[in-house]
């Protein structure tokens, strides 16, 4: 065919290139302003320490010291540990508090309304002195003993921390479940999976995309809260630098000592949170974001195949 | 021969609400039964009774010659253990409006997930049936996505092919096609009509009247909780008798 249809307007010449528009961008000078001001403040804040009484080559010095570390092996420890039985006894509030049964949900009702109406330090003061009221543990011919024996200051750092936590993990895991659609039960069920099976395989997984972000931030938490088991004479991370502290009379280098270490371990789990946060959300989205490592390699394998195309 | 299904004076009520106000039907083995009728008539609440998914107030309803939810000793009736209910429920496959896929799992995982389950099959032979079933609703590629990457249509065929896994006598469908784009209807109704052939006994609650005429061997209409009219759907679909009928095919076709 050789005729060709002439086509009206300017179809045939290739529409203009866009020419890159010059511009001059507005200019933001009140956040010039602000950052000189930010700026000017931490440089002051940072001189202030500077000069002020401290002796810097205090922390390094002790921020391996085996007691130190002791104490930050104690503090990661009743943190899990405590985690551990809040989560776990959290989960089974939260089923009571869901069962049509109203003596367990009122049960668990009651156990919430207590443990998050009081604070956690007196919680942890009234384990480690029950022994004022109670004498002897007697459970019978499974164990007795002294209460004092008994109500160790770790047991009291476990009681206190955990039973606390299961109250708000409680409320979380509550969230979590009830917002699995119904639909997901009735499936199961009409598949012939049992309460239990169905809880387990089915509810509780897609619960977790609910419960894990604020597990992470209760984990965090914990660890923050720690601190307090001082009141029980466990010792922790705070207890060992306090010590120190008295002892080398860095009293506050030690305490800039605990933060540099409590900042370590809040850090490191909120990367942890990143992933499980990632892996609960499969199947909820077409596709999983890349995490930064993904992003890192992807960019550095490609890095040599880009070199022409620097574009906006 | 037992009947698959068998209702008789069928009643539920919720509060004070009467859903359903007397239901008699049969369904045969080897049948498939279409149930029609408007919104809020009572469909979904008695497909919910064959699987006990919903427990009924009075009268008797049976598949395959034992009643469902209870067991009858002299003329006492005993309530069944929620085991025992689970166990009669391996034998009913229910596919449902919305899929209901399981989103946490892949389609393989959801379709593998009962028989390794409940009937403790291995994983191995559960996957060798889940892949098969999976090839005969068309979606053998998709075994690896999870329901977020599929289109309702491909759900909807996962969903079947998860309920036919347990290998049921019976299955019941609850408006499967109503949640999905008009072109993907027509891939799950070639699946059901794949399974009416092959001998199924299938429950339809269904407004895809042109399935009901094809592929139903009999059709019930249902209005505000009681059975308008039933036979033949050529019968049924062409020439009601009843006015009730009448005004709702008007509307619907
Ligand atoms: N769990 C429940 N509690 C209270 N009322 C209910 C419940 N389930 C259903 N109903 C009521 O029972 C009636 C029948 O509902 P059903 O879902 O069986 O109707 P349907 O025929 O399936 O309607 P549709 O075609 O809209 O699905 C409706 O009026 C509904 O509001
Ligand atoms: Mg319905």
């Amino acid at each position: 065919m050789t005729t060709k249809i002439d086509k009206v307007g300017p179809v045939d010449s290739p529409p203009p290139a866009p020419e890159n528009l010059k511009a001059i961008p507005v200019r933001h000078y009140g956040r010039w302003v602000s950052a000189v001001i930010a700026i000017a403040l931490l440089v002051t804040l940072v001189l202030a320490f500077a000069r002020g009484d401290v002796d810097w080559n205090a922390i390094p010095e002790y921020f391996f010291d085996s007691e130190v570390l002791r104490g930050v092996r104690n503090t990661v420890w009743i943190t899990i540990l405590s985690m551990a039985l809040g989560v776990a006894l959290g989960i089974i509030l939260a089923v009571m508090r869901l069962s049509k049964n109203p003596v367990t949900s009122s049960i668990a009702w009651g156990y919430i309304w207590f443990f998050r109406g009081t604070p956690v330090y007196v919680q942890l003061l009234v384990w480690f002195n029950l022994g004022l009221v109670f004498n002897y543990i007697n459970l019978g011919p499974i164990y007795k003993d002294e209460w004092s024996d008994f109500m160790t200051p770790f047991l009291a750092a476990l009681l206190g921390l955990g039973l606390n936590e299961a109250a708000y993990m409680a409320e979380i895991c509550r969230a979590g479940l009830q917002a699995v659609d119904e639909g997901q039960t009735e499936a199961s069920h009409a598949l012939g999976m049992s309460h239990a099976k169905t809880l387990r395989r089915v509810v509780l997984p897609q619960a977790m995309r609910v419960i894990v972000p604020p597990t992470g931030n209760e984990f965090i938490n914990m660890l923050k809260t720690t601190s307090l088991v001082i009141a029980v004479q466990y010792w922790d991370l705070l207890q060992a630098t306090t010590n120190v502290g008295q002892s080398t009379g860095a009293t506050a280098e030690m305490l800039f000592l605990a933060a540099a270490w409590y900042l370590i371990l809040t850090s490191v789990l909120s990367v942890g949170q990143y992933y499980l946060e990632r892996y609960y959300a499969r199947g909820s989205s077409r596709s999983l974001p890349m995490t930064p490592l993904q992003k890192i390699r992807v960019n550095l394998l490609s890095g040599s195949n880009r070199q022409g195309g620097a574009s906006a | 021969m037992t009947p698959m299904v068998k209702a008789e004076g069928v009643h539920k009520s919720f509060g004070a609400v009467q859903v359903l106000k007397g239901i008699d039907l049969e369904v045969a083995p080897r049948e498939v039964f279409c149930l029609i009728g408007p919104s809020g008539s009572g469909k979904s609440t008695f497909l919910r009774c064959i699987n006990h998914l919903e427990k009924i107030n009075s009268g008797r309803l049976s598949v395959d010659g034992e009643l469902v939810g209870y067991r009858q000793k002299g003329d006492k009736l005993y309530e069944l253990r929620d085991r025992e209910v689970a166990e009669k429920r391996r034998d009913i496959g229910m596919v449902f409006q919305r899929f209901n896929l399981f989103p946490h799992m892949t389609a393989l995982e959801n379709v593998i997930e009962a028989p390794v389950q409940v009937k403790k099959e291995t994983k191995a032979v559960a996957r060798e049936r889940a892949l098969k079933l999976l090839d005969r609703v068309g979606l053998a590629d998709k075994a690896g996505n999870y329901p977020s990457q599929l289109s309702g249509g491909q759900q909807q065929r996962v969903a079947i092919a998860r309920a036919l896994a347990m290998e049921p006598k019976l299955m019941l469908f609850d408006e499967p096609t109503s949640a999905l784009d008009p072109e993907l209807v027509g891939d799950v109704l070639d699946v059901m009509r794949g399974l009416a052939e092959d001998g199924m006994t299938m429950i339809v609650v269904t407004h895809e009247m042109g399935f009901a005429r094809e592929v139903g061997d009999s059709v019930v209409f249902m209005d505000d909780g009681v059975v308008v009219e039933s036979g033949n759907p050529r019968d049924v679909l062409t020439n009601p008798q009843h006015e009730r009928t009448k005004s709702f095919l008007s509307k619907v076709l």
